[in-house]
């Protein structure tokens, strides 16, 4: 394990009772993350990625079971440095010590997670005065310094309006400047952009980079949207049916990528050279993890699946010493497997657009 | 399908405008004098952030807006008055729309037979139960579904296949013009993929045109012919999708081009995109009027804006 580390998922299993049984949505997941670092979660709706985080945020909902793993937090305090397993914490002690003050997470949607009734300064002041027992004014003063840190203007007069008065992306900006009132360690940003439009998109992208590099943080991106990723992460997990598929460095994946499903991903997504008369898709739909099969939940939608996907789940297979995937193609008796033609062109063209940053590869 | 753009156009926007009024001095104009036409089997594209119009256009010309001022041409026949009680049926069943969250385009207490049956209930166009039946289930195999889903609720769905009996809803009664108003969007991009497949397939088949709303660039640059770019309301810039996105000309096209993320991390990491301010940047749109710059290429903006840009 590494020194710097700042938080580390291990063997991470979780399920969820539901009145039609038991759901299994998290099935053994490793992720570390260093300091100052950013890594990205990405994967379809239902894969578990938000089940991941809200269990490193301790909220996760009552019907959540976890079975097994652990969840390190790092960090520093009077004392020294500390370790902490979050799953063995009750819910008053990561309440008091961990979220918003070490651990803040902004959310998809700002209209829902910022309360209408409020307005922004009290929404902002709240976590100060509550974590750092300042005083009013104090809270108000930095208060203003956040809101003009994440760029908006008279920040003054914002601080006794509502929600509702703001635009979508300055409602973001608000989010985004609660979550970093109290100086935290670790900021995760779930969706943080996929109710924004493409131009509000590029900004709120550029502002949390920007907060990111001044104050040294680390950030865990949960996307679907792989632009976004590759405009921030340094590290990536693609993520499946509640298991890691495939991660490694950023360029790993987008040049490199190994997973079918992370071939499917790419593919699917057009980029604007794209001309091809179809679409690449992923057929199907996700499984449903209420009825457990054996073998790889990916192997139904694939097909490159081989007979033994059906019976047994495939390990990590190492590619690279940061590079890793679960697919049994990588195994040295598999059969060897192209990736799609179109893809490969495609990844060609990625290749060579990028050498023209004087990037090697 | 090759669009023949001799032909006379589908549908032809002229000067739409769109106001609603809050108060009495105080008016939100939605759309500002808006010009485009869709030609037979074509898929227009409209593109701009949220608040430029575009959901608000598409709900004009299907009439659940009245539009405050303009001529909408559909078929020959001008639909933004008045309407008689045989245009209203002709409207009411050449264009449809699907919507861009199934879940709440659904109605939940109702089974999905029914809900994509309402049409024909509606305006009598079949025989007999059996007959109602058959074309129910013909449009369920189209749109990739299967015909024991009749009998389901759109709860039992996922999203992906709710979003297919929203297509099928608006199939059925075979229109020549389909509004899909950000109809993916809610969609996951493996799923995405697969119901932009499906439309471009259904529109081989049925040869319906597509006004096709939605502010993810990269698939509209994908599914459509022509692209319309809409901000606050006025329509700055419409073109091919390949002049609109090799030489755009007016900076709000330029900063939504440059703002796509795209799947390229060395690309993305060392770009920057560029910013477009309305207020600072001078410019005014109500001054704009039309400039040709090539072939079916219009940018609205003022002769020395124009001069500058070009």
């Amino acid at each position: 394990m590494n020194e710097d580390f700042i938080l580390d998922i291990c063997d991470l299993d979780i399920s969820f009772k539901t009145t039609a049984g038991n759901v299994h949505a998290i099935r053994g997941i490793n992720i570390d993350l260093e300091k100052g670092e950013t890594v990205a979660i990405v994967g379809e709706s239902g894969s578990g990625k938000s089940v991941t985080m809200k269990a490193a945020m301790g909220i996760l909902a009552k019907n959540a079971t976890v079975n097994s793993g652990t969840i390190e937090f790092k960090y520093e305090n009077a004392e020294g440095k500390q370790i902490v397993d979050i799953l063995k914490k009750d819910k008053r002690w990561i309440r008091k010590h961990i979220n918003g003050k070490r651990i803040a997470m902004v959310f998809q949607d700002p209209m829902t997670s910022l309360d209408p009734t409020m307005t922004i300064g009290k929404q902002l002041m709240e976590g100060l005065l509550w974590h750092f027992k300042m005083s009013k004014e104090e809270a108000r003063q930095k208060s203003i310094s956040l809101l003009k840190e994440v760029g908006i203007q008279d920040a003054e007069k914002r601080m006794k309006q509502y929600p509702h008065q703001l635009s979508g992306g300055m409602r973001q900006r608000v989010v985004i400047a609660i979550a970093l009132s109290c100086d935290p360690d670790l900021l995760i940003c779930d969706e943080p952009t996929t109710a924004l439009d493409v131009t509000i998109q590029a900004k709120i992208i550029e502002l949390i980079k920007k907060v990111q590099n001044e104050r040294g943080i680390s950030v865990i991106y949960i996307t679907h949207d792989l632009g976004v990723v590759a405009k921030v992460a340094d590290y990536v997990n693609v993520m499946y049916a509640g298991k890691i598929v495939e991660k490694g460095k950023i360029n790993e994946i987008f040049y490199d990528p190994r997973h079918p499903y992370t071939w499917g991903l790419l593919s699917a997504m057009p980029d604007l050279n794209t001309d091809d008369p179809r679409l690449y898709t992923i057929p199907g739909s996700p499984p449903n993890l209420l009825n457990e099969k054996p073998g790889d939940a990916f192997a139904p939608r694939n097909q490159y699946a081989l007979n033994i996907d059906d019976k047994l789940d495939p390990p990590m297979f190492k590619v690279t010493e940061t590079h890793y995937a679960a697919t049994w193609l990588l195994d040295e008796r598999a059969p060897k497997v192209e990736m799609p033609k179109e893809l490969k062109e495609r990844l060609e063209r990625m290749k060579k657009e990028a050498a023209e940053y004087g990037s090697e590869l | 399908m090759a669009v023949n753009y001799n032909d006379k156009p589908l549908l032809k926007v002229e000067g739409l405008k769109q106001h609603f009024p809050i108060s009495k001095n105080y008016t939100v104009k939605a759309v500002e004098g808006v010009s485009f036409e869709i030609y037979p089997g074509e898929t227009y594209g409209l593109v701009g952030e949220s608040g430029s119009g575009k959901s608000t256009i598409g709900r004009s010309i299907i009439r659940l807006y009245n539009p405050t001022e303009g001529k909408v041409t559909f078929n020959d026949v001008d639909i933004s008055g008045k309407l008689g009680k045989s245009d209203k049926k002709m409207l009411r069943t050449q264009m449809q729309m699907i919507f861009q969250d199934p879940m709440s385009s659904l109605n939940p207490r109702k089974k999905v037979g029914d809900i994509i049956g309402e049409g024909l209930d509606i305006h009598h166009t079949y025989k007999d139960r059996a007959d109602r039946d058959r074309q129910i289930k013909a449009i369920l195999a189209k749109v990739g579904l299967a015909p024991e889903h009749i009998s389901r609720y759109p709860h039992q769905f996922s999203g992906g296949q709710r979003q297919r009996v929203g297509i099928a809803r608006a199939l059925i009664m075979n229109p020549k013009l389909i509004i899909a108003d950000e109809c993916i969007s809610a969609l996951d991009v493996s799923i995405q993929a697969q119901v932009v497949n499906l439309m471009k397939d259904i529109q081989q088949e049925t040869g319906a045109a597509y006004l096709f709303i939605a502010h993810d660039l990269s698939m509209v640059k994908y599914i459509s012919d022509r692209i319309g770019v809409l901000h606050l309301g006025h329509l700055l810039e419409t073109g091919t999708t390949d002049e609109i996105f090799s030489n755009p000309i007016h900076p709000y096209t330029k900063s939504l081009l440059s703002a796509i993320p795209e799947p390229n991390p060395i690309l993305e990491k060392n770009r920057v995109s560029e910013t477009y301010d309305y207020k600072t940047s001078g410019i005014d749109y109500n001054k704009g009027t039309e400039h040709l710059v090539s072939g079916s290429h219009y940018v609205k903006c003022t002769d020395e804006e124009f001069e500058a840009w070009v």
